[in-house]
């Protein structure tokens, strides 16, 4: 009864939140972000419309802080075509407009232009009920940061009002493919500015995101074979980190970034290793006769949660980083592969195979207890937003390779596509400087 | 060592030449495009991977200049590259011995040439799993070889896992054709 309550209230959301979040979008997306669901109780929050000097920029960037909450499920974002003043300053803003709007917060800021083509962007929040300023801020910022600056104050919105950490200033990779070329290409979190940091004609699998968000992983079979190649986002310049006979692959950075768990076969079947991000230091980290593979960091570098078949069917084991005995971690469902491990430590998200369905599916480390995130179908490769309150994974819709996430508890739904675009493989990643 | 790859891609394509321009004058049914065929393929990688080892195979060369190339001759066995595989199984089924007999005839008579074995799986699953599921494959077709006497050194074992999977497959007999491994010469 429960679920089924909850699936219909996801189903009304949907409607609702469909077409702002298009509208916004659809102008310079790649990407197109579809949110279904929500939180029971929304914050009712006014965004009015910043001043902008002619000339800061053409992207209205209370827009883009209003889809950034809007897409949280966390947040109603109200329309404010009904009251004329213009507030830019909180000390401008009379309460009693806003309170007929049944607004719980209310946020106001300003674009100016300075010398040195600069920009100067400042911006408050205010508590409608209290009629007090929560924060402000000023950025002094470069005009293409933009966008960036919008992002942070939706996260200060964000964590003032929710308490949750922020997430919005990140970005998310992912694997593009169209016309039989494949793309690991990098977006925001909002699905905008998408850049392809490599293309091939050959299949490009498992990015992962250095934790200072610097560099990618990645496997490549451009030489008919899979290597791990690791990519700096700032130079384009990139490193052979494993190239060894046989397969190489499934990349894990360690939380300190010294670091990367791989896969490797050599003439057998796949096996755990640790190598230094240079590509020196290679030590073996399982000896099994079965297959070891998808390897992650627990938070505090200690442990290497890993798939194995060595009990018959894929389930998750932990390893010391340093090798020894692996201990198993998952006893539900038929399948249980491909382990993450929410920023916290506190949580385990993995894909689960029950009958000929793979969804996602969550564990809590402390008491064992297992929730299923996704419907199901081909759901697979789950990876945490900075603050662990959103899970991104891949989906398949029509035939084609979707982005999805889900809120942590499973209340908010989204899904990213690109219209005629088959993407897949995604990894989120760290928050933006 | 780059001069002598020189040499070999020079007359490799010499040959080559030489093996194309006897084909047009002799009608034959024998495909004469069927050497070209991947080529294409080839050249489209990533414009970002440097200088693989492409260089053209002396050994089957030569032989195409004689009676045509064994390995794309479709009359002879050796032009059959793929081994299926059964549901969550690795072992190489009885079928397939005559295939696997004559690919390690053929390595044993030319110790210069080399194998990559590509192991492939169904799109069930995740990708990563995937890809280690079709390395057993190609760990057990290599096991095969070296048991009929191929060296390690001819044979690399490797997997695309779901990459070269057909996609949404509806029914069991789709899925079967993924699970397979593909026999690939290098420089092919």
């Amino acid at each position: 009864m429960k679920k089924l309550f909850k699936i219909f209230q996801s189903g009304l959301f949907f409607v609702a939140a469909f077409i702002p979040a298009m509208a916004s979008t659809s102008a310079y997306a790649a990407l197109e972000i579809e949110i279904s669901g929500g939180s029971a109780q929304q914050i009712p929050i006014a965004i009015v419309p910043f001043g902008q000097a002619a000339g800061s920029s053409q992207e209205k960037i209370g827009d883009i802080i209003a889809a950034d909450l809007r897409r949280s499920g966390l947040f109603r974002v109200l329309e404010t075509g009904g009251v004329a003043s213009r507030p830019t300053e909180v000390s401008q803003v009379k309460y009693a407009e806003w309170a007929v709007l049944q607004a719980q917060a209310l946020t106001v800021g300003n674009v100016t232009v300075l010398p040195g083509n600069r920009l100067k962007v400042t911006f408050g929040l205010a508590d409608v009920l209290k009629q007090n300023q929560l924060v402000s801020m000023e950025y002094n910022i470069a005009p293409s940061q933009l966008r960036l600056t919008a992002h942070k104050i939706a996260d200060v919105i964000y964590q003032k009002l929710t308490g949750e950490g922020p997430i919005f200033a990140s970005r998310i990779a992912y694997i593009n493919k169209s016309k039989n070329r494949f793309a690991l290409q990098v977006a925001d979190a909002d699905g905008m500015n998408a850049q392809t940091v490599v293309s091939s004609s050959e299949p490009i699998i498992s990015p992962a995101w250095s934790p200072d968000g610097s560099r990618i992983a990645y496997v490549s079979f451009e030489k008919k074979k899979p290597i791990i190649f690791v990519q700096s986002l700032t130079t384009g310049q990139r490193l052979t980190l494993a190239n060894f006979k046989g397969n190489n692959s499934a990349p894990a950075w360690s939380p300190d970034g010294t670091k990367l768990a791989i896969v490797l076969s050599h003439s057998a079947n796949s096996q755990l290793y640790t190598i230094n991000a240079d590509g020196t230091g290679l030590k073996q980290v399982t000896k099994s006769n079965a297959i070891d593979t998808e390897p992650t960091w627990s938070p505090d570098a200690k442990w290497i949660y890993f798939t194995s078949d060595r009990g018959g069917n894929p389930q998750i084991y932990k390893v010391s980083a340093f090798g020894g005995e692996a201990q198993r971690v998952t006893f539900q469902g038929d399948h249980n592969l491909s382990p993450h491990f929410s920023p916290d430590g506190k949580s385990l998200a993995m894909v689960r195979k029950d009958g000929a369905k793979y969804s996602i599916a969550l564990q809590d480390m402390a008491n064992g207890q297992v929730r299923l995130l996704s419907e199901g179908g081909q759901d697979e490769s789950p990876s945490f937003a900075p603050n662990g309150r959103v899970i991104l994974y891949a989906t398949r819709v029509g035939g084609r390779g979707a982005l999805a996430a889900v809120s942590s508890d499973g209340r908010v739904k989204q899904r990213l596509s690109e219209s005629g675009g088959d993407i897949r493989e995604p990894s989120w990643g760290p928050l933006l400087n | 060592m780059n001069k002598s790859i020189l040499n070999k891609k020079l007359l490799g394509s010499l040959l080559l030449a030489m093996a194309l321009s006897a084909c047009k004058s002799t009608p034959m049914v024998d495909k004469p495009a069927s050497v070209e065929d991947k080529s294409p393929k080839t050249e489209a990688t990533a414009p970002a991977a440097s200088t693989t080892d492409t260089g053209a195979d002396t050994a089957g060369v030569k032989d195409a200049s004689l009676s045509g190339n064994p390995l794309t001759d479709p009359n002879n066995i050796l032009s059959k590259r793929s081994i299926y595989f059964d549901f969550d199984k690795d072992t190489v089924r009885e079928e397939f011995r005559p295939l696997v007999e004559a690919h390690a005839k053929y390595l044993a008579e030319h110790s210069n040439a080399k194998v990559n074995l590509q192991g492939n799986a169904d799109e069930r699953g995740t990708r990563e799993y995937n890809l280690s599921l079709g390395q057993r494959r190609s760990v057990a077709v290599k096991k095969s070889l070296n048991l009929l006497s191929v060296q390690d050194k001819q044979i690399e074992a490797v997997s695309y896992g779901e990459e070269k999977a057909t996609p949404n497959c509806k029914d069991e007999a789709c899925h079967q054709l993924n699970r397979r491994v593909d026999i690939v010469y290098e420089g092919e």
